[in-house]
């Protein structure tokens, strides 16, 4: 799944833009979400972003992941499932097509319940960057984003 | 934070031209026109995606008559497939012919989504086939692509003209370079070129009901025959290929 490549060069061109804007100097730690629906895998993601921080003000940036359960809500008949529950349902193409984009959920998981793709996915969705902690000239800066 | 919005500009940094394929209502002949548009455009030797943004009905695939097994490659990101020279992506792929019920907040993402993980390259044209009217996803592409051209497509219907003509009224107010607008399905006279000059929108030109369309969707071969193929060519070079909308 080298989708992640793509993922991980969204967080590093993120962080620096917000570094540039907030006059980061050095970046030294990144806490990043992951949504357990877009089912990333993350060593690899580790590896891209190991890789692309190289010669950036991200080279000694400690990367911090906070897994993140994926939880649904039915619109139809409110009943809250997670999605660890109905995952090992789903044949390898469809959680594939999930892993690309996570709104196919939607084509492929119905509420357990009443069986309405209809529902909320309350939280877990995808990668979301949470947190920055950097310096700037000479003085440590907190970035909760 | 979304990481994913940073990273669009990047994706899209190659392409030249930027077009969306919009209309006031559905039904005028968006997605044949888009798909058209980007063969024709292949055939001219100019380097063309299509992007079918359409989530609730993708159907660019039917006009092509894109072959089932045909897929992104997964390298970075996603790269679109080549089909008869032109890159084409849709969510098609992934959700096959099977329903996909996306409210607004989903279809938000699912176009970030795709936007930041489609690797196009260098293209000279990207073409955005939209869901009809000014949906979120209209809303979105205007907000995520800054120099995104509009192309509009309207049929002479009054019904179509009353809502187009909302339509243009929005584009303005958003600043979105208008490169005029195709009137299809013409039998006779028509209002259109009238409509258009009051608007202040520059008319591009008629395509003709073609009866034989139809059966030629799925076959591009016929459907580069087609009256309405063959009277959009003149319309693609002065309306495309030479107008950047400027003269709003």
């Amino acid at each position: 799944m080298v989708h992640e490549w793509a993922l991980a060069e969204s967080i590093v061109k993120t962080v620096l833009d917000i570094a540039k804007e907030r006059k980061i100097k050095s970046v030294l730690s990144v806490e990043i979400a992951i949504g357990q629906l877009q089912q990333i895998e993350l060593d690899i993601l580790k590896d891209a972003l190991n890789e692309l921080k190289r010669g950036t003000l991200l080279e000694k940036a400690k990367f911090i992941f906070v897994e993140e359960e994926a939880e649904f809500q039915c619109r139809n008949c409110n009943n809250i499932w997670k999605f660890s529950d109905v995952k090992k349902d789903l044949k390898a193409d469809e959680a594939e097509a999930i892993h690309f984009i996570p709104e196919l959920a939607h084509v492929f998981i119905k509420c357990p319940r009443c069986g309405s793709p209809d529902f909320i996915v309350l939280k877990g969705r995808g990668i979301r960057i949470s947190a920055i902690r950097g310096v700037t000239n000479g003085s440590p800066s907190f970035d909760n984003s | 934070m979304d990481p994913r919005l940073s990273i669009i500009p990047e994706r899209l940094r190659h392409i030249d031209k930027k077009i969306m394929v919009v209309s006031g209502k559905g039904g005028v002949g968006k997605t044949v026109i888009s798909s058209l548009m980007a063969l024709e455009l292949a055939l001219m030797e100019k380097r063309v995606g299509l992007f079918d943004l359409d989530f609730n009905g993708p159907s660019c695939h039917i006009v092509l008559g894109v072959p089932e097994h045909i897929m992104p490659v997964e390298e970075k990101g996603l790269i679109p497939p080549t089909f008869r020279k032109v890159k084409f992506m849709s969510i098609r792929y992934f959700a096959k012919e099977r329903p996909l019920p996306l409210r607004g907040e989903d279809a938000v993402n699912a176009i970030i989504e795709l936007l930041s993980i489609t690797r196009w390259g260098k293209l000279d044209y990207l073409i955005l086939d939209l869901p009809p009217g000014t949906s979120d996803e209209v809303l979105d592409i205007i907000r995520l692509i800054k120099d995104v051209y509009a192309l509009i497509i309207t049929t002479p219907s009054k019904l179509a003209l009353e809502t187009v003509s909302r339509l243009i009224q929005l584009l303005k107010i958003l600043k979105v370079p208008i490169l005029g607008i195709i009137e299809n399905m013409r039998r006779g006279e028509s209002k259109v070129y009238d409509f258009a000059k009051k608007m202040d929108v520059r008319y591009l030109g008629a395509l003709p009901y073609d009866d034989t369309l139809e059966e030629a969707l799925g076959d591009v071969n016929l459907l580069l025959e087609t009256k309405v193929a063959k009277a959009l060519i003149n319309i693609i070079r002065s309306g495309i290929i030479e107008n950047n909308g400027d003269e709003q």
